[in-house]
């Protein structure tokens, strides 16, 4: 019996129309990077890599150098993950282990929402609530128990801070942690728990000793899922670090991140070399990104195989 | 061997040890419920905020006029309401079949060799910050041009397309074998099978994805700022020649200018944006459980 014509024809069309979606998802890919780098040309060849480390940024003296910004996202991100990552890992287990069945549900959606919840009202809310408040209680009570720590310095009196961004993106990103990591407490198999169990294990003991040791590449890689999307985070950070310059020791001092540095230039480039640093910026934010996102798949997939963790 | 003595006839009870392993479960316990306890309170802490003051600035005149001119006190964000919807409705037109194409490549027709570039880029763009797709397209359509809609919709796009595609693959993945084995059996062609029986299966799974794209879309402001923030009162139809109002960077704008008027505004448009996102969230999810049981998962 033969392929009518017919049919082969609709065939190889669907296929190739697939096709041609999927290689245009690779060359939007390609074309992202080539864009930014390209953007970023004039930057790259007057600045080169001292644009890392160099800390003044005057557009009117067509002077550039991110330095500030990358230290900003640095520490601003890795604040986010350090408070972050525990209290999901915490979220994950109660919703994985402990929740009864109705309660699970709701909570997991409820945290799943808080992810839903856009960037800009986060921010904006950052600004008028959170700020003020970390300016009035927090900051003055860190200052005054951990003062002797130079991260804990004299508040400032905007509430505008790096420390602030901090507990933005913190919260930005404990849903993201969270969730794949219920995901991955969910397929530990019960067998094992429950050996544990009838080992007389404590509820802690099974979580220290089974659940967490068979799951710690994948909850790394989500650790570094996260850690991208704060890295990444342009628009509420900018809302709440208060555009500072030059690096401080203090937390409570503004700051500046590459994404809220981009994202502060929209009202326009005074000249093309302005334009060609913020490329520069995106550029560093990119091979950042991409570079967290492969390491996360490489951690998922290099220890683990079956639970290869990607959202 | 252990020299302790065991005097095996004294009943069992807990030793300081147990009790101590006990208070540390318990603890452990305390810590992780405070922490979901904690995560829920801050959604509603911000939910809370935005509903408040919100619904204050909320009114018929500010859901259906303009801002009032000049940007002073009064007036509404109609256009800025209208023109989210059309940004993202052109967006979801470009991602959507893009999307779904994918994702059937991946499923129906590629091998493992040819999959595995695919998924990365699909990965990668999805991890990329959306403040870089902006940038791009800023520099693809705007750079030596001008502002437009059509920009923000391509941005907005490329957001939503790796996640259009990818919980489409999911649910394509979630497709009983036995169904393409009986249209094989049958004699369908290929492309009869996937266009009758494994795409209209997954139906509810695509629209729903799609949904939560988007809503995601809908919020999101960065790729929007150097695409389309320097609008007018108007929403045009001229995609291509300006740029068009939308709600997030309104927001943005709003929450950037020290006028206590501008916030309240502010806070109104945030009540109507997050009210969307929330409601097809929740539907979205809802439906999404509904579909994946029908799957028979």
């Amino acid at each position: 019996m033969g392929v009518r014509p017919s049919d082969r024809a609709g065939d190889t069309l669907l296929r190739g129309l697939c096709a041609t979606a999927a290689v245009a998802v690779i060359a939007v890919m390609v074309d992202i990077a080539y864009q930014v780098l390209h953007g970023s040309h004039q930057a790259l060849s007057k600045f080169g890599l001292g644009f890392l480390v160099h800390t003044t940024w005057r557009p009117n003296f067509d002077v550039f150098g991110a330095g500030s910004f990358l230290y900003g996202t640095i520490v601003s991100s890795l604040m986010a993950l350090l408070i972050a990552t525990p209290l999901a890992i915490a979220i994950a287990l109660y919703l994985s282990l402990m929740a009864p069945r109705g309660v699970r549900s709701i909570v997991g959606s409820l945290v799943e929402m808080l992810a839903a919840v856009p960037s800009v009202v986060i921010g904006f809310w950052g600004i008028l609530v959170l700020s003020p408040f970390v300016r009035d209680h927090l900051e003055p009570w860190l200052h005054g128990a951990f003062g002797f720590i130079p991260l804990f310095g004299p508040p400032q009196t905007t509430g505008s801070s790096t420390f602030t961004a901090g507990l933005i993106l913190t919260i930005m990103v404990i849903p993201i942690i969270a969730s794949v990591s219920r995901d991955l407490f969910d397929t530990v198999p019960q067998e094992l728990q429950d050996g544990a169990a009838a080992l007389g294990a404590t509820r802690w003991e099974i979580v220290r000793g089974v659940i967490l040791p068979s799951t710690a590449s994948g909850v790394a890689a989500a650790a570094f899922l996260g850690l991208g999307r704060a890295l990444g985070e342009a628009i509420a950070v900018t809302q709440v670090i208060g555009a500072g310059t030059g690096i401080h020791a203090s937390l409570f001092a503004t700051g500046d991140t590459l994404a809220s540095r981009v994202a502060n230039e929209f009202a326009g480039a005074t000249s093309t070399l302005h334009t060609a640093a913020i490329f520069y910026a995106a550029a560093i934010l990119l091979v950042i990104g991409l570079s967290t996102n492969l390491f996360a798949q490489w951690i998922g997939r290099r220890f683990d195989p079956s639970r290869l963790v990607a959202r | 061997m252990s020299t302790t003595e065991v005097d095996f006839t004294a009943p069992l009870v807990a030793t300081g040890n147990l009790r101590r392993r006990h208070r540390v479960s318990r603890a452990a316990e305390g810590l992780a419920l405070g922490s979901s306890v904690a995560a829920v309170a801050v959604l509603g802490i911000i939910v809370a905020y935005v509903v408040v003051h919100g619904a204050g600035a909320l009114s018929l005149d500010f859901l259906t006029k303009e801002p009032s001119p000049g940007g002073g006190p009064g007036g509404g964000i109609a256009p800025a309401i209208v023109g989210t919807g059309l940004l993202v409705g052109v967006a979801t037109v470009i991602a959507m079949p893009i999307g779904v194409l994918v994702a059937v490549y991946l499923t129906e027709f590629a091998g493992p060799a040819a999959a595995r570039p695919i998924r990365l880029a699909l990965d990668l763009l999805n991890g990329l910050p959306s403040i870089v797709v902006g940038l791009f397209v800023f520099g693809l359509l705007v750079v030596g041009k001008h502002q437009s809609g059509f920009a923000a919709a391509f941005a907005l796009s490329i957001i939503m397309l790796p996640l259009i595609a990818r919980s489409t693959q999911e649910m394509l993945g979630l497709v009983p074998r036995q169904l393409r084995e009986a249209a094989d059996a049958l004699g369908v062609s290929r492309w009869r099978t996937v266009l009758t029986v494994v795409l209209p299966s997954a139906a509810g799974g695509i629209v729903t994805g799609t949904v939560l794209a988007v809503a995601r879309a809908a919020g999101e402001t960065a790729p929007l700022i150097f695409t389309s923030s320097i609008f007018g009162n108007r929403v045009t139809l001229d995609l291509l020649g300006t740029p068009i109002p939308n709600i997030p960077v309104q927001i943005f704008t709003l929450s950037e200018t020290p006028d206590p008027s501008g916030y309240e505004r502010a806070w109104g448009a945030a009540f109507v944006l997050l009210s969307f996102i929330l409601v097809a969230n929740i539907g979205a999810r809802a439906l999404l459980t509904r579909s994946r049981k029908k799957m028979g998962r």
